[in-house]
């Protein structure tokens, strides 16, 4: 009974912080601006947070977070349309929406699918904001046992789940996240004061900036991505009716949208899984579990309600271990750190202890994030569809006079402009030769943590058993020594069966005899080739004028 | 030639070698240059020097790079990787648009150089009809007051706004 005091009493508190107007207005244009930017493909999250990012630098940091936040929990909302009318994902994590949103829509149900999407999306957002909600005290208990080595472990533990996330680009993937520690320690060096890789140049003095790397790896890249292809044609379909048929619809499949929920919140909380293991779980649950099973990727209902409940029920989540240990799990929350550090707020236990109100403050933005969006697209879907139709070089151009503003208005440094130009073309070699982006970022991240966070804990160890002899951090070395073994078994799985493949499709017998059969096939090959050469050296050299 | 880079690898073939050997390069490159470039002061704990966690990054790096290398299904250069390398310096136009852009701004104005800028650029990417120069037009417009004149983001006043006349003046530098 004292518990449910308290936190009546902790939602109270933390609600006075939202009741400023400039909370309220960062949320409505978080919310309004996150679906704008969701529907439009090619845009997306990255680039509008990046963008974005050194303007809310000079706002409260709630607003700033509250604005991010806003993008961040809505685009999802958003993406789905474009994945439902014209078979193209507003953002990456609504791919898989594609599978049935489309089908529904070719079959002329549009806004049946749509209003699944919208319904589904709104039950994965406030199941992951309310489980989030009563976690608060539980986290709020454990947070403090994480010291530095804890820290560390859990900081290692997040860079080798993003890069084992990588499935088929481990390599590469993990060489980016190493390029990512390396920039984090270009400058001077916090303990020793000597300098790291500066070349002697005083710009590189202060190190390489997160938000510059960012900007380029994220915005100028998609801006020349986008300035190098080419339009496309769109044809919308006319939508009418009114969108409120999927809340009805989505009550029938309780157990589909519980269980994606559920994923969503667990795969949200571990750093480096997010948005695409929780859908392809809960898809291929949904899919195993349900009575039409072939219906699946032809347009059930299901499947999309699967799809959309997860990756909504993410970014909620995702919000644990930045905002309780100060480590995010993908870009996204990466560069919400960075407002934080800006403004001299340490995400981490003392968060916890010290500032629960401003926690629970941004669940609750996020709480009300998810009816403002879900109200503003009962309203305005059929305007809002028009932005899908703004050609992709136009946004190219928009979206690099948008990047002067990220870079410039950091440092007013013509330099930090040209470094950002480079990462973009690094981010755009990337994206066009499909390879990851994230682990640079993350690596810059969490090896800056590590290396802090290293130092600190091995003060107080005396012997390398010393480092795991706490509860928390045993459980994450073991977890690290799961995760490695887990990857490891499957890469040799895949091997064997990619050898098995190779083996039942080689069409090259490989009998005894057709082996014989070959080398005298070689032999006489050889031989003949002997011959005509012996035979040309013979032969007189014609005299004929040519 | 298939664009599918084979059975382990997701994505297409072209281009991958010659992104795969500069990275080793300059990997190389860089862990070279860790004596150089770092220092390792005697009587310090191995975690607490500073060619410590730079170490780390650029051996990760080259290691783990070579072994992309080495995983790659196709390991003699073709012309598709040509073709690949012109599109990647076709791009250096669209960086040169930025930078020109970045220069220009602290000299000639905010306001002015984002609406030229949008034009030309908007021309450039083949646009001509004046529904999209006015979209364009709008666009930069809309920037421009959204960030400096309402987000009040830092972006400084013009050398060329210096020679206004008193308040525009002060109007210009502060909104525009």
């Amino acid at each position: 009974m004292q518990m449910v005091t308290e936190f009546l009493a902790q939602i109270q508190a933390s609600s006075g912080i939202l009741m400023r107007w400039d909370v309220g207005l960062a949320l409505i244009v978080g919310s309004v601006g996150g679906v704008l930017i969701g529907a439009i493909p090619g845009v997306g999250p990255a680039v509008a947070i990046a963008i974005l990012l050194p303007a809310t630098f000079s706002m409260d940091p709630i607003v700033g977070l509250t604005m991010l936040l806003g993008i961040y929990g809505s685009s999802m909302y958003g993406g789905s349309i474009p994945a439902i009318l014209i078979n193209t994902p507003g953002t990456a994590v609504n791919a898989l929406t594609t599978y049935d949103g489309f089908p529904m829509t070719t079959r002329g149900e549009a806004r049946r699918a749509l209003s699944l999407a919208y319904s589904s999306s709104f039950f994965g957002g406030i199941f992951s904001v309310a489980c989030l909600i009563l976690l608060a005290p539980v986290l709020a208990k454990i947070a403090p046992m994480f010291g530095s080595r804890e820290i560390f472990l859990a900081a290692l533990l997040g860079i080798i789940l993003v890069v084992t996330a990588h499935r088929r680009h481990t390599l590469i993937a993990a060489a980016m996240a190493s390029f990512g520690i390396w920039l984090s320690t270009i400058g001077l060096h916090p303990a020793t004061y000597s300098k790291r890789y500066t070349f002697d140049l005083s710009w590189l003095s202060s190190g390489v900036n997160l938000i510059v790397v960012v900007l380029g790896l994220f915005a100028l890249s998609q801006a020349f991505l986008l300035l190098m292809g080419d339009d496309e044609k769109i044809r919308l379909t006319r939508l009418k009716g009114s969108f409120f048929q999927g809340f009805r619809e989505l009550l029938r499949h309780p157990r589909v949208a519980g269980v994606a929920a559920s994923f969503g919140v667990v795969m949200g909380m571990i750093p480096g899984v997010g948005e695409f293991t929780a859908q392809f779980m809960s898809y291929t649950y949904a899919q195993k579990s349900s009575k039409r099973p072939e219906d699946f990727g032809h347009g059930s209902s299901e499947g999309l309600i699967a799809a959309e409940t997860a990756n909504n029920a993410v970014p909620g989540a995702a919000m644990i271990p930045l905002l309780a240990l100060g480590i995010p799990g993908e870009a996204l929350t990466a560069m919400m750190l960075s407002v934080f550090y800006v403004h001299n707020v340490t995400p981490g236990p003392q968060l916890f202890q010290n500032d629960m109100d401003f926690v629970v403050a941004l669940y609750l933005a996020l709480l009300i994030l998810n009816v403002l969006v879900v109200a503003f697209l009962l309203v305005a879907t059929n305007q809002l569809i028009r932005v899908v139709k703004i050609p992709n070089r136009f946004l190219g151009v928009a979206i690099l006079t948008l990047s002067f503003v990220g870079v410039y208005s950091l440092r007013n440094s013509f330099t930090d402009c040209i470094l950002a130009a480079g990462f973009g073309v690094l981010g755009y070699i990337l994206k066009r030769l499909h390879l990851p982006v994230v682990p640079i970022v993350l690596g810059m991240v969490l090896g800056n943590i590590m290396e802090v966070k290293l130092r600190s804990a091995m003060a107080r160890v005396k012997t390398p058993l010393d480092f795991v002899d706490r509860p928390i951090a045993a459980i994450l070395f073991a977890l690290i020594l799961l995760v490695l073994a887990l990857h490891f078994r499957r890469v040799l799985l895949d091997r064997k069966e990619r050898k098995a493949r190779e083996w039942s499709t080689s069409h090259a017998s490989t009998s005894f005899a057709s082996a014989l059969s070959h080398r005298r096939d070689f032999l006489l090959t050889e031989r003949g080739k002997r011959l005509r050469a012996k035979r040309s050296r013979f032969s007189r050299p014609s005299t004929d004028e040519r | 030639m298939s664009d599918d880079i084979g059975e382990g690898f997701r994505g297409p073939r072209r281009g991958q070698l010659p992104f795969a050997v500069g990275l080793l390069a300059a990997s190389v490159l860089l862990a070279a240059l860790l004596w150089d470039q770092t220092v390792w002061k005697d009587g310090k704990d191995w975690f607490s020097q500073a060619r410590f966690w730079p170490a780390v990054g650029v051996f990760g790096m080259a290691g783990f790079s070579a072994l992309h290398l080495w995983h790659l299904p196709r390991k003699r250069f073709a012309r598709p990787d040509w073709i690949e390398g012109r599109n990647w310096l076709i791009v250096f136009e669209f960086v040169g648009w930025f930078l020109a852009y970045v220069w220009l701004v602290p000299l000639l104005g905010y306001l002015p150089v984002t609406l030229v800028f949008a034009l030309l650029l908007t021309r450039r990417m083949g646009y001509r009809s004046p529904r999209m120069m006015g979209t364009a037009l709008v666009f930069g417009l809309a920037v421009v007051l959204l960030f400096k004149a309402f987000l009040q983001v830092k972006i400084p006043g013009a050398a060329l706004y210096e020679f206004l006349p008193g308040a525009l003046r002060n109007f210009f530098i502060l909104y525009l």
